[in-house]
């Protein structure tokens, strides 16, 4: 028997509802799998572990033959300083250009503005490590007549670059959504240009603008080889801007090809991975969470 | 599964860059083995399929010996391609344990443990061949007015709780440098190179001094040291570049300094360096026996000496 048209049609309908229900599903089911993957690696030694030792140290000895330590306090406080520090640039000169982008800017200029802020996203990490390594490194060097090129201060600004294309596009998308109504009523009021930015668009476009900033926290705390690469990688609490520091994605990505695999080494390796997931996961949630305490307002 | 994602092959006329996209490499490592650690090692290639390739993997210390090797190899021998890649020894002797490799690039021993994990896994016994020696140089930035260094003032600048920290301490102040701290260089803690050095220098049941800046690759120590005036640090003698200076090195304080040079390697006189090793599992297959012999002649050996390694003996 052939299928009538109006059979095939319905078939087809559900066929295409199934696969778009799977896309949906998949992302889930990645993230789980991952999540599985990297707890089954990690596990084992998170029975062992003393996990306060684990959390505060800064005793990171992983090779150690008579007494092998896994601290990573100094890591963590070495990604969350990398990150807090690129965001405190990235934040003002990436929202600033989203404002001028949506608000101030001239057609032309835009566009070209434009393509220059994705390619600047477009610039893999590991150039952006090399450019650190030997341009930025020598500049530090000269210009605040530090001992150390590679250094907290150095992997900050890397990641600030790299996280301003992702702020100011989003950033811009939010703006733009603030519907036209609302810069005509202000202006009508007799506000000014930048009145109408900061009493009116702002407040607006507030969550999209919290969401593009975490977003950029997500690609900063995320960076392993430019941090790899400018950072120094030295295992140390920074006391000022310009000491070397060692993030937790780097440690990963520095030891993990030699480790063999099973061994206790290799676990807190992926105990890391772990620790980096509930990270980004405490961000996200956060971020969740106060974008629906402002919607409630 | 690793191993087969990070080769490099090596065409004749063409060298295998490895050490330098060793970064690169270890980013898609990790990220393999993050997204990968369920999977089994990989078993389906079994060397006798492959009638023509020989796989090497191992030391990045050997990386660009083993390239130029192979390349070398291929003007001999054109019906064997040797492919090689770096990663580090700890690789190399993963891929002999589970089959991804023929031939490993070793800068240390292998340990109890892994020849143990060997027997296990294989059946064989590792099979070690001396290729040649490697020095590892201590390297200063070209300001610094220091021309030698004694083993126990090394130790001191690197172990925990050693005792110079400073330049000062040497009598040492480098013109044009920012502050007076001794910026320690060193390479990752589960490099061969860095546990060659800890066994040589700094003291086996010790520890390393934390808060070195432990760079990644051989290369990346050259490169940092030229850039920092405060800068000291060790590599392979073959990575030398006229950018850093390198220091004599006396056993004791008060012997002679030595500069590291072939005829000092082989006659003992330098005080830190190391044998090169190849490792199979079990007794190579007649292909792969084939080229270790031709490393081992004058002709291989040569190689060595192109490369800034150190040959088993004088030419």
């Amino acid at each position: 028997m052939r299928l009538s048209r109006k059979q095939l049609r319905a078939w087809s309908e559900k066929l295409i509802e199934l696969a778009i229900r799977l896309c949906g599903i998949s992302a889930i089911v990645f993230v789980f799998g991952i999540f599985f993957f990297v707890f089954r690696e990690g596990a084992p030694f998170l029975a062992k572990i003393d996990l306060r030792e684990f959390l505060f140290s800064d005793q990171w000895i992983p090779t150690s033959q008579t007494n092998p330590r896994y601290g990573v306090g100094a890591l963590i406080v070495g990604s969350v300083s990398v990150t807090v520090l690129a965001m405190a640039i990235a934040v003002p000169f990436g929202v600033g250009a989203a404002i001028f982008l949506s608000e101030f800017c001239g057609p032309r200029a835009k566009e070209g503005l434009k393509i220059t802020i994705e390619l600047l996203a477009a610039i893999p990490s590991v150039v952006w490590g090399f450019i650190g390594l030997s341009v930025v490194s020598p500049l530090l060097i000269q210009v605040f007549h530090v001992p150390i090129g590679v250094n907290l201060f150095n992997g900050a600004l890397l990641l600030a670059l790299m996280s301003v294309p992702i702020i100011v596009s989003i950033g811009e998308d939010a703006l733009k959504a603030v519907p036209d109504t609302y810069r005509e009523a202000a202006v009508a009021l007799g506000a000014t240009r930048w009145q109408v930015v900061y009493r009116v668009l702002l407040p607006a476009a507030k969550n999209g603008l919290l969401a593009a900033v975490l977003l950029g926290v997500g690609r900063a705390i995320g960076e392993t080889m430019a941090v790899l690469m400018a950072t120094g990688h030295s295992i140390r609490i920074p006391h000022s801007l310009f000491d070397p520091i060692r993030t937790l994605t780097a440690t990963i990505a520095a030891e993990l090809g030699e480790t063999s695999q099973g061994s206790e080494h290799y676990q807190v390796l992926f105990l890391i991975g772990l620790l980096l997931f509930l990270i980004t996961f405490i961000v996200n949630l956060t971020a969740d969470l106060v974008v629906k305490g402002i919607r409630r307002k | 599964m690793q191993n087969q994602h990070s080769r490099i092959k090596t065409v004749p006329g063409g060298r295998a860059e490895a050490a330098g996209s060793r970064a690169i490499q270890t980013l898609a490592l990790t990220v393999l083995a993050l997204g990968l650690a369920g999977c089994q090692p990989d078993t389906g290639t079994s060397s006798s399929t492959r009638k023509t390739v020989i796989q090497n993997t191992g030391s990045d210390t050997m990386v660009n010996l083993a390239a130029a090797w192979a390349e070398e190899y291929s003007k001999v021998e054109s019906a064997v391609s040797v492919e090689v890649s770096g990663g580090g020894t700890g690789l190399g002797i993963a891929g002999l344990i589970n089959g991804s490799c023929d031939l490993a690039n070793c800068s240390r021993h292998f340990e109890p443990k892994e020849n143990e994990e060997l027997r296990a896994k294989t059946g064989t016994e590792a099979k070690e061949y001396t290729v040649g020696y490697d020095a590892l140089s201590i390297f200063v930035h070209r300001a610094n007015p220091l021309n030698e260094i004694s083993l126990e003032e090394l130790a001191e600048i690197y172990r925990a709780d050693g005792r110079i920290q400073r330049w000062s301490d040497l009598s040492v102040s480098i013109p044009g440098a920012k502050g007076d701290e001794i910026i320690r260089v060193s390479r990752q803690n589960n490099s061969g190179t860095y546990q060659y050095f800890k066994e040589a220098v700094v003291g086996k049941d010790r520890e390393f001094k934390l808060g070195s800046l432990d760079m990644n690759g051989s290369k990346d120590v050259i490169g940092l040291i030229a850039k920092t005036p405060n800068a000291i640090g060790y590599s392979g003698m073959g990575y030398a570049t006229p950018e850093v200076k390198v220091l004599k090195v006396a056993r004791k304080k008060g012997d002679p300094a030595v500069a590291p040079s072939i005829q000092a390697v082989l006659d003992k006189s330098y005080p830190i360096s190391r044998p090169l090793f190849l490792y199979t599992a079990g007794d190579p297959r007649p292909l792969v026996k084939q080229y270790i012999d031709w490393v081992m002649s004058d002709a291989g050996q040569k190689i060595l000496e192109h490369t800034g390694y150190v040959p088993l003996k004088m030419q």
